[in-house]
């Protein structure tokens, strides 16, 4: 097990209205070492953040009811947040993935993500970060 | 029985499920993330499902009853079952989600209800195919076994 340096945790927040995703990708970032936080929609992202949460990661799925992805990346830009911002989404048109990334975002996946994926994500973030 | 047998067992039925279409490569995703830390990680993902999808199928059948079809609320439906069948791995239902959101654009109501009939029977075959697995696997461990890695070598 690789100690970690407690100033060097990575926090993570999984924003996404499916049930699945988030216990999935909570468990995959869990699995690669860093600390998670799961909310149902963009609203609820927003909240965490006026509320003094901050990220080093945000994973934010587009379609979500109340505040979707692109208005919550939006919200959470001009709020300030400099995390980084990947998009996650099973939609591929490419007029879609050009108008989230606009919104403010860092990167863009397709769903389902898997644990490579997510630990080249990290990678980018901490190049030094010891994933599993 | 013994265990090499059930393992084998194990192993084939495994593998049938991914030649057949029923698994994909998600699934694995699963299994790995699977420890000593969280030992039922796939069995309580997978029930997971079989809940949620078992309300969005009711919520479906009550929407397509209607007089007035609303094919934004059903499109909704079935993008959330997709994504959801699409992140555990259960590719026949995934394929039928997609065929079905294809028949909503077209607000084609009939095509609709054959494509429902048909993602609650690949829900159910799924299902029982997966309950098997896990009955093999329960059948592995009370023997003293282990379950063997699964490699995609087919």
């Amino acid at each position: 097990m690789t100690s970690q340096n407690l100033s060097t945790q990575l926090r993570a927040l999984v924003v996404d209205d499916n049930i699945l995703n988030r216990k999935i990708h909570e468990r995959m970032l869990n699995g690669l070492g860093v600390e998670c936080m799961v909310v149902a929609n963009g609203k609820e992202a927003v909240d965490v953040h006026f509320y003094g949460q901050s990220f080093d990661l945000i994973l934010m799925d587009k379609d979500m009811p109340i505040m979707n992805g692109i208005e919550a990346t939006k919200e959470l830009r001009s709020m300030g947040i400099n995390s980084l911002i990947v998009g996650v989404s099973s939609r591929s048109m490419e007029a879609e993935i050009r108008e989230f990334m606009e919104a403010g975002l860092n990167d863009y996946h397709v769903k389902p993500l898997t644990t490579h994926k997510l630990a080249s994500i990290i990678h980018n973030i901490n190049p030094n970060y010891a994933t599993k | 029985m013994e265990v090499g047998q059930m393992q084998r067992q194990w192993l084939d039925y495994t593998r049938s499920l991914f030649i057949e279409g029923f698994l994909d490569g998600q699934f694995l995703q699963l299994e790995q993330l699977q420890d000593d830390n969280n030992p039922d990680f796939v069995v309580e993902v997978v029930s997971l499902f079989f809940q949620d999808s078992h309300k969005l199928l009711n919520d479906l059948t009550i929407a397509l009853d209607q007089k007035s079809v609303d094919f934004k609320k059903i499109d909704a439906h079935v993008h959330q079952l997709k994504g959801s069948s699409s992140s555990i791995g259960a590719q026949r239902v995934k394929n039928c989600c997609i065929a079905f959101r294809n028949f909503c654009e077209e607000q084609n109501t009939d095509a609709c209800l054959k494509c429902l009939h048909q993602v609650k029977q690949e829900c159910c075959l799924v299902k029982n195919k997966l309950e098997t697995l896990f009955r093999l696997e329960q059948q592995i461990m009370a023997a003293g076994g282990s379950i063997p890695m699964m490699e995609l070598s087919f």
